[in-house]
């Protein structure tokens, strides 16, 4: 079968094609759950389960599998499908109906498959330096293979591209957009080396959203109506703050959520912001944690004691899942938060769109170093955290140029235990078991002193 | 110098290109003046020279020469117009040689070189005699870098600025025209007095002036590979970072002035002219390697160099305020990196810069750890092969301890060229020739050099049949 011809196939075709690849939706209860959204074997297994017996978990497989084979049918009925960066004014594209795909979200996906490699050879062969971003590199090496073992996602016809998240997206899509000749609406946001996001900057956005409007009907030929957008501006709000409400569980001591799921999870929070969905997902998951909680539960099946907390900076090692999170729990470390809870926690008031400007330039990497600081140091104190991971990953310049600094501040204002190891968010190669696992050795060592002088 | 007549044949249609050009540089030196004109040349030579390649003498002097207090810019493009009317100097910040012992407490080793070097040498004190430092934000690595430096170089007052990267749209340029306003009430502080529009407005007519004499600088001196060798080249346009740019522009002048009176060498070259392409090309080293292996510089497309001054203000923008012009003219730039461009069009520059500087081949001098720059080029080297042009891509970074790789990679694509130019002066003495017409790209026989690169996919000189460059 050509690519083009499997790229075509209709959903019934992938689907009994889905159902014989190999890595299955459940996994042994110490095993971190990977998100693999191209399950559709539990999609036919759950429209035999009612509702109430469906947990949050088979839901979020449910959705993102419909989310994905949504685009596909889109983009074979010749609609518009776009490509998205993660933090992105998606209330624009949900007002319109627009079905949109996250390469972030699928790169990641790829990535936890163990299948990244094929697609950064691809993209190394073209000439792409393998100093870039391993997400690019998977996805401009998937445009060119179109077929994975995970999700397919169709070509887009055009981009939706915000640099709130850094400005290597600007040049990863620019060459998606001038590859495929198709329109690239692109949000900047200029980075905040103030505290605050200033004024002049919330106007820009805010003007930017304006100038987006009659373009993205003009590709759609749809009609924008405000008053859906406020509609879902307010949904919007009302997941975002169900999604902390649910990362919020894990203050609890001990927490009821093992982080590792958040990483899981934020797949959904990308694609389901503005709708209901996604609203009810997060309220079906913090149902299941505050239960857990009420009953004294950890964060872990088997009942391993949750002896100390950390917090995870920056992003997973998609490919490692496994060691990374079991070389945690072997020692009892639950990674308790992170900085992502907050980077989708987008609020302001429905139908203020300079509010929604400034969120979109708010989030954790498009702020100043004192802000940082300030918001991990906060996030020590509302977590009950003994300890911070570090991931320096070689994919991703904006987090790892920062890093040392803010831990030096960080362990300087507030004592806490901190390591730093070497990774990559989807690059297999960039990542050695030997030393993490040395390193999370030393945290915890670290984290062992400190509660024995402490006691003592 | 032997002379090479079929070079001279296969020139003429360039020449005939060069006096269509458009530009408009003066060419016209009197008689009376030329007498005068080469020793000045000479003397601006030897000073800008000395400038360009001692950039730290060079703006210790310029201290103890002015009155005016100096702000120091980093890359990539810096609103210099503002600098200048608030009353002060921009001094460039383009890096340095230094070995890294104190940034890498900051940022971690694969961050790019300039950034590595400035960081190290600010930390060490090496900008202490500047009264304030500019970075604008342009990259990942450049918002880092502003935030570290924060605490890494308290002493001496930091003025950030984001420029915008939707330039083109209204909402972009409202946006920079606001950031510029909020940029020079700082510089105002800085400098302790305040920039009146007159002021502006001349500064940014003396800018305007520096750069259309910067393009006939180049326009020029491409037509002189020997008495404007790669590095001296360099070290001339450098020089205009660390000098008043009044003074600059008018030694500039004279020295390109002084070129017009010589004979021309471009027919009588052996070697073979390229265009460079990057963040910048340095160190000297490299650019020494270059000459040893016959190849000069036909144009640039670095950010160090003519991504500076190859834009002019657009004519429609001509009535605008000064702070629209400069608006409009950071709107009209292209073909760069760190600008966001929703077509990219580094790939059409580059193959037009080739063919109107009648260059041979492209060197790629790629800024390791430079993501925007690593981004650009699979694209532009896509086009680049589409239209037979020969490429070198060179990994570099401001200290190399060693350049033995880059010599032997240099010296393999200098003989690629001349073997073109060889075989290409054959096709021509061979009768009959056809009329006016290109032949068509044949299919070309690539050749992949075997590089001590540690990356080979990604060196690619390409050896194709081709039809005389137009």
């Amino acid at each position: 079968m050509t690519e083009i011809q499997r790229q075509n196939q209709t959903p019934a075709q992938l689907q009994t094609q889905v159902q014989t690849q190999k890595q299955t939706q459940t996994q042994s209860p110490d095993q971190p759950q990977i998100s693999v959204p191209a399950q559709a074997q539990t999609q036919t297994h759950s429209k035999t389960q009612t509702k109430s017996r469906q947990t949050s978990k088979q839901m979020l497989a449910e959705m993102m599998a419909g989310h994905y084979q949504e685009a596909r049918d889109a983009k074979e009925r010749g609609e518009p499908v776009a490509w998205s960066t993660s933090i992105a004014p998606q209330e624009l594209l949900e007002t319109l109906d627009i079905k949109t795909v996250y390469p972030e979200n699928h790169a990641a996906a790829i990535g936890a498959r163990k299948e990244s490699q094929r697609f950064i050879d691809q993209a190394e062969g073209m000439g792409y330096s393998l100093d870039l971003c391993s997400y690019a590199r998977v996805n401009l090496g998937y445009k060119e293979l179109l077929c994975s073992e995970s999700e397919n996602i169709p070509l887009p016809d055009f981009i939706f591209c915000t640099s709130n998240i850094c400005n290597t997206v600007l040049k990863w899509y620019e060459n998606l957009a001038k590859d495929l000749h198709i329109p690239m609406i692109t949000f900047d946001t200029p980075f905040n080396h103030t505290y605050e996001v200033p004024e002049h900057g919330v106007r820009y956005i805010k003007s930017q959203f304006q100038e987006a409007i009659p373009r993205l009907e003009e590709i759609t030929g749809r009609r924008f109506d405000y008053d859906r957008l406020k509609e879902v501006m307010k949904q919007s709000n009302e997941t975002a703050r169900m999604w902390k409400d649910a990362a919020l569980t894990a203050r609890t001591k001990p927490s009821p959520l093992s982080g590792f799921d958040l990483f899981n999870y934020m797949a959904a929070i990308l694609a389901f912001r503005g709708k209901k969905e996604g609203y009810r997902l997060f309220q079906l998951w913090k149902e299941e944690l505050d239960q857990k909680a009420a009953a004294g539960l950890g964060p872990w099946k088997d009942q391993t004691e949750e002896r100390f907390r950390i917090l995870w900076d920056g992003i997973a090692c998609w490919p490692y899942l496994s060691p990374t999170y079991k070389a945690l729990k072997n020692s009892g470390i639950n990674m308790v938060t992170s900085t992502y809870p907050d980077s989708w926690t987008i609020l302001y008031e429905s139908g203020d769109l300079d509010g929604m400007a400034r969120a979109y330039s708010s989030n954790y990497v498009n702020r100043n170093l004192d802000y940082s600081v300030d918001n991990l140091v906060k996030l020590i104190e509302e977590f009950s955290l003994d300890g911070i991971v570090f991931h320096s990953n070689r994919s991703c310049k904006l987090m790892d140029f920062r890093q040392y600094e803010v831990q030096r501040r960080v362990e300087e204002r507030t004592g806490i235990s901190t390591v730093i190891f070497d990774g990559d968010q989807t690059d297999p190669r960039a990542f050695s078991t030997a030393q993490y696992e040395t390193r999370i050795q030393a945290l915890l060592e670290m984290m062992e002193a400190k509660k024995r002088r402490q006691m003592g | 110098m032997i002379e090479n007549r079929a070079e001279n044949e296969m020139s003429m249609a360039e020449n005939q290109t060069l006096a269509d050009r458009k530009d408009q540089a003066d060419m016209s030196v009197t008689a009376g003046e030329r007498g005068q004109a080469e020793p000045l040349m000479q003397t601006c030579i030897k000073e800008l020279s000395w400038i360009g390649g001692h950039p730290a003498l060079a703006v210790k002097r310029l201290r103890a020469s002015t009155e005016k207090k100096l702000m120091g810019c980093f890359p990539v493009y810096a609103p210099e117009e503002l600098i200048y009317g608030a009353g002060m100097l921009p001094v460039g910040m383009w890096g340095g040689q230094s070995e890294i012992r104190f940034a890498d407490r900051y940022v971690q080793s694969f961050c790019c070189s300039i950034m590595g070097q400035n960081l190290e040498q600010g930390i060490k004190g090496t900008y202490r005699m500047l009264d304030g430092i500019l970075i604008p934000v342009y990259c990942d690595t450049l918002k880092c870098l502003c935030e570290n430096w924060k605490t890494a170089v308290p002493d001496i007052p930091l003025l950030p600025m984001v420029y915008p990267q939707n330039r083109r749209t209204p909402s972009g340029m409202a946006y920079l025209q606001e950031e510029l306003r909020r940029v020079l009430g700082e510089l105002e502080r800085i400098s302790g007095r305040s920039c009146t529009q007159q002021q502006l407005r001349e500064a940014f007519h003396l800018y305007e002036e520096c750069r259309s004499q910067m393009r006939r600088f180049t326009e020029i001196a491409k037509e002189y590979p020997v008495t404007i060798p790669a590095k001296l080249r360099h070290w001339i346009i450098k020089a205009s970072y660390f000098m008043d740019k009044r003074e600059y522009t008018e030694k500039l002048r004279l020295l390109t002035d002084g070129l017009l009176t010589l004979p021309q060498e471009r027919e009588t070259f052996l070697g073979s002219r390229v265009v460079l392409t990057g963040i910048l090309a340095e160190p000297d080293g490299l650019l020494e390697i270059m000459e040893d292996c016959g190849l000069a510089v036909a144009a640039d497309d670095l950010a160090q160099e003519s991504r500076q001054f190859r834009t002019a203000l657009p004519p429609e923008a001509a009535s605008l305020s000064t702070f629209e012009k400069i608006v409009h003219r950071f709107a009209a730039q292209g073909g760069c990196a760190l600008l966001f461009e929703e077509q990219k069009t580094k790939g059409q520059l580059l193959t037009e810069l080739v063919k109107q500087s009648a260059a041979e081949g492209v060197v790629v001098c790629m800024m390791k750890f430079c993501d925007p720059e690593e981004f650009d080029y699979p694209v532009y080297r896509k086009e680049l092969e589409a239209a037979g042009i020969p490429l070198l891509y060179m990994e570099i970074e401001q200290r190399m301890d060693s350049m033995e790789q880059l010599k032997t990679r240099l010296q393999g694509f200098s003989e690629l060229l001349q073997a073109r130019k060889s075989r290409q002066i054959k096709r021509m003495e061979s009768p009959p020739a056809k009329s006016g017409k290109s032949e068509p790209l044949g299919a070309g026989k690539d050749r992949q050099f075997g590089t001590a690169s540690s990356r080979p996919e990604a060196t690619n000189m390409v050896k194709r049949e081709e039809s005389e460059m137009k």
